[in-house]
């Protein structure tokens, strides 16, 4: 959407392997997010998405491969990522459950904020003055994403849909750069997804590179500059969403069906791949209706 | 009740008409407090000596006040003018509840009477009037409309109670005034009673326990929080000069001394919350640090039997040594062990402090390098001397004459102030919600970017060095310090499982929790005889039973009570909730 002449990379992730034991969950991926972009990574459940974001923010260490944010290589550890300038929201929801909404937000501005115990025992003027600004921008944040009046609510309490933006809000506290959203629209109904996007939209013209994942393709294709599709690990196709849209490697992939040179399957792949008949594309769909309904987020059914 | 609510069809358990089921509770009270001032036992050998005619004591003292509880109470029904305060809501419950206190003392009397003595026989007429005076009482408590189909309606708060009526400024600071004094009243008489009395203990718990419920239930206490908060300040002020009264008014050596042991445990409890409440850490050889500060200050007491028998620190130094020394084996046992989940350093710090008390029992010089005179200990401490005021020695303040151990009572409680200062302000700022934050999750507190590591081992030096500055002062209280208590469980506190079970019961991330949790564990075994050889018994039950029926503790955090009893928010103010629309419209703008 916004075509600026140089973009300049935010996120620079080259090679990124993620090995589980004998489970090659990310294979060699390569991915870029330019400032002012809005990126999409899809790819079927256990796909390696999730994991890859983990690799990116240093919950996870890669088995091979390098992460680098505004051309700076990131050291694995989840707080030197954050403090860097990458926040994250998580697919199963972790907000602190037991804290206000006002203090997961005012948690997000640990790393932007100095304070430490000595200043909070002695209470001097600047620490007074450190919190209010934290207080003000956590409120700030909260009015953002239209949950201001909600401050002093237990975050176990909200509504899922008021969580997962609520997550977001906490992630942005720590002024990121970019943003990683993992499924933020998971168990939200339409009205909520449509609202989601438009807070997505809100974020980026606020200057940060968001990075999402989603099942919802609608969702997706509507949002994104670009989308890369993650397949067993690795990354298919990239492009724009009418690219990748129409690439029938990625319907495939989605549906089930075999095809010439699918990645990580290389016993499937010596299996001579027949093409996709009209018959078995309807076989196929049935078997990703089934799959889909097992799925663990029940997304856009 | 009627007067409130005159449509719905309101019966008690006991179908009587109301007026005279209000009746029965104030007769059955007044009889109450008359058989107060009669003879209950004609001899001298039950404790407190309850023969005389004319003048309560011991169990009678608290049947008189728990006649007189149920007499107001029953007298808000009337809404008689000037005690509408006590029942704000007109409910049944707190009448209830407070006749079932003169039921309970009254009734535990008597029967402690006949099974102490040899039966029946040992009554006199005022016994058996107390007895049906309180069951009358409680017959037309139970008369009153039921408050709900449940037993459990009748021990709960009801929904309805009427915020406070606007009063000056002064007023409400008059009434924190009045209920601190009250607190301390109730407090200093439980810790003054004779510990050969048990039945006369066990009695003030039944009362305090019904008493608390029935304010609890009319709102009171609810309204009371409201205004500790708007006066926070004021309140915590209060709450430590009333503390500060104590030896003044329970001017007596033995009790000042139990009130010293509870102010050091009740500390030490506060310390251990930071880790184990605010962090969520469990530490089980927390004991370890005090017994570390407790040597090091004895170490340089200047103490005959010290290693260092020539070195005489003043006391802030060896308060810093003790802090110091706590805080360095503090970061040694978490630098390794906190970046490892939970369990790993529940084990090592369990470890620690089993190592600590046999290190400690074996460096006499023999078995050992020669630094802590083995299982002697350091004995002969010599007793303090802050700017020529000399602790050990008594002194007189407005008339009235302090001894040594009370000279150490008002010590111990300012380090208590200071800690409870520390525990707040750290509580509340960004070091503390980071510790919440990963108590909460910590994956996803390092995401936020918190250095997990870093702010684990903060909460647990700070929390290491406060028990050793605790300890320092014990060591110089008790005369002596050696190995034996410093252990994981044991009969006598502070042992590692003590204090946690005094975070644990009191409330966790609380400040009054703790405190509260410790003075009561300190405090039952000592007057309850009977009690002590089954204390941890004692213990492992009446943790069983609280974490079944209030597991946020007896002190409950507001954040830890929403957590387990679903009340749904924070007491804040109700505002009407915006449409949903607002963060699409905020966000697309
Ligand atoms: N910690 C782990 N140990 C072992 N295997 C793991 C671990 N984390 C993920 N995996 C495996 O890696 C694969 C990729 O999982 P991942 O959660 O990244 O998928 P995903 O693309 O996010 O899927 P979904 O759309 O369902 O969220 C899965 O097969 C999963 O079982
Ligand atoms: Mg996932």
């Amino acid at each position: 959407m916004t075509t600026t002449t140089a973009p300049t990379p935010v996120l620079e992730a080259s090679g990124v392997t993620m090995r589980f034991g004998g489970l090659t969950a990310v294979r060699s991926v390569d991915l870029t997010v330019n400032s002012g972009e809005i990126v999409g990574l899809i790819g079927p459940n256990g796909a390696g998405k999730t994991t890859f974001f983990n690799c990116l923010t240093g919950l996870y260490v890669p088995t091979e491969g390098k992460v680098s944010y505004k051309g700076k290589v990131l050291p694995p550890k989840p707080h030197l990522v954050t403090s860097a300038g990458i926040a994250r929201t998580f697919q199963n929801i972790r907000l602190f459950a037991n804290m206000t909404v006002l203090e997961n937000v005012l948690v997000g501005r640990h790393t932007r904020t100095k304070e430490g115990l000595w200043s909070a025992l002695l209470r001097g003027p600047g620490f007074r003055k450190a919190e209010a600004a934290s207080r003000e921008r956590a409120m700030e944040l909260l009015e953002f994403i239209g949950l201001d009046h909600k401050a002093d609510h237990l975050s176990r309490n909200l509504p899922y849909g008021e969580q997962r933006k609520l997550e977001i809000a906490r992630a942005m506290a720590s002024d990121p750069g970019l943003l990683l959203l993992d499924e933020p629209t998971a168990g939200m109904n339409p009205q909520e997804t449509r609202a989601t996007e438009e807070l997505v939209f809100a974020i980026r013209d606020r200057g940060i590179a968001v990075l999402v994942i989603e099942h919802d393709m609608r969702f997706i294709f509507n949002l994104s500059d670009r989308v890369a599709c993650l397949v067993q690990g690795e990354k298919l196709v990239e492009g724009t969403s009418e690219v990748v849209q129409g690439d029938e490697r990625v319907i495939a992939a989605y549906l089930g069906t075999p095809f010439e040179g699918a990645p990580g399957d290389e016993e499937a792949a010596e299996v001579e791949a027949a093409e996709a008949g009209a018959a078995e594309a309807a076989e196929a769909a049935e078997a990703a209706e089934a799959s889909s309904s097992t799925s663990k987020e029940g997304t856009a059914q | 009740m009627a007067s409130n609510d005159t449509t719905a069809p309101e019966r008690g358990l006991i179908a009587l008409p109301q007026s005279v089921a209000r009746v029965l509770v104030a007769v059955g009270a007044v009889a109450t407090i008359a058989s107060t001032f009669m003879s209950w036992t004609y001899t001298d050998e039950f404790p407190g000596d309850l023969t005389y005619y004319g003048s309560p004591a011991g169990l009678q003292i608290l049947d008189l006040v728990a006649g007189i509880f149920t007499l107001l109470f029953a007298l808000t029904l009337w809404n008689v003018r000037g005690l509408g305060w006590l029942n704000p809501s007109g409910a049944t419950q707190p009448v209830v509840l407070a006749s079932c206190s003169a039921f309970a003392v009254s009734w535990f009397s008597a029967i402690a009477i006949a099974v102490d003595l040899k039966g029946l026989v040992a009554l006199d007429p005022g016994a058996y009037v107390t007895a049906v005076g309180s069951l009358i009482a409680l017959l037309g408590a139970l008369a009153l409309p039921k408050p709900g189909d449940t037993f459990k309606d009748y021990v709960t708060k009801p929904d309805n109670i009427p915020p406070a009526a606007k009063i000056p400024v002064w007023g409400e600071r008059l009434v924190i005034t009045g209920a601190t004094a009250a607190a301390l009243i109730i407090f200093a008489y439980g810790i003054g009673v004779d510990p050969e009395a048990s039945e006369t203990f066990l009695g003030y718990l039944l009362l305090v326990v019904f008493g608390i419920w029935a304010l609890m239930t009319a709102g009171l206490f609810d309204r009371f929080a409201t205004l500790n908060s708007r006066h926070k300040g004021f309140a915590t002020s209060m709450a430590f000069l009333a503390a500060a009264l104590f030896p003044f008014v329970e001017n007596n050596e033995h009790n000042s001394n139990l009130g010293v042991n509870i102010l050091v445990v009740a500390t030490v409890a506060l310390g251990l919350n930071i880790v184990v409440g605010l962090t969520g850490l469990l530490d089980l050889g927390y004991v370890a640090f005090l017994g570390v500060g407790a040597y090091a200050a004895a170490l340089v007491s200047g103490s005959e039997f010290s290693r260092f028998s020539g070195v005489q620190f003043p006391f802030w130094a060896a308060m810093l040594t003790g802090m110091a020394a706590s805080l360095v084996f503090g970061v040694l046992i978490g630098a390794p062990t906190l970046r490892l989940r939970g369990d790993y350093l529940a084990i090592v710090t369990l470890g620690f402090g089993e190592i600590f008390r046999i290190s400690v029992n074996n460096m006499d010089g023999s078995s050992g390098p020669n630094l802590t005179n083995g299982p002697n200990g350091i004995s002969m401490i010599p007793d303090l001397n802050i700017f020529g005021f000399n602790f050990g020695s008594s002194h007189d303040v407005g008339g009235v004459t302090l001894g040594r151990f009370a000279n150490y009572f008002l010590l111990m409680l300012i380090i208590t102030a200071i800690v409870v200062v520390v525990f707040n302000r750290a509580a509340d700022s960004r070091i503390g919600r980071s510790w919440i934050a990963i108590r909460e999750d910590e994956t996803a507190a390092t995401a936020m970017g918190i250095n997990g590591f870093r702010v684990k081992l903060i909460a647990f030096a700070l929390g290491a060095s406060l028990a050793g500055l605790a300890g320092t002062v014990s060591a110089h209280v008790g005369y002596s310090v050696n190995p034996a208590p410093y252990q994981f469980a044991g009969s006598v506190p502070p042992n590692s499982a003590f204090l946690l079970a005094a975070v644990v019961l009191g409330g966790m991330g609380t400040v009054n929790g703790p405190i509260l949790g410790a003075s009561l564990l300190y405090l039952l075994p000592e007057k309850l005889g009977f009690l002590r050889e089954y204390q941890l018994l004692a213990f492992g039950l009446a943790l069983v039973i609280l974490m079944r029926f209030r597991p946020e503790g007896i002190v409950a955090n507001r954040r830890r009570q929403l957590e387990f009893h679903d009340t749904g928010q924070l007491d804040i103010p109700e505002q009407a909730l915006p449409d949903t629309t607002v963060g699409v419209t905020k966000a697309g703008a």
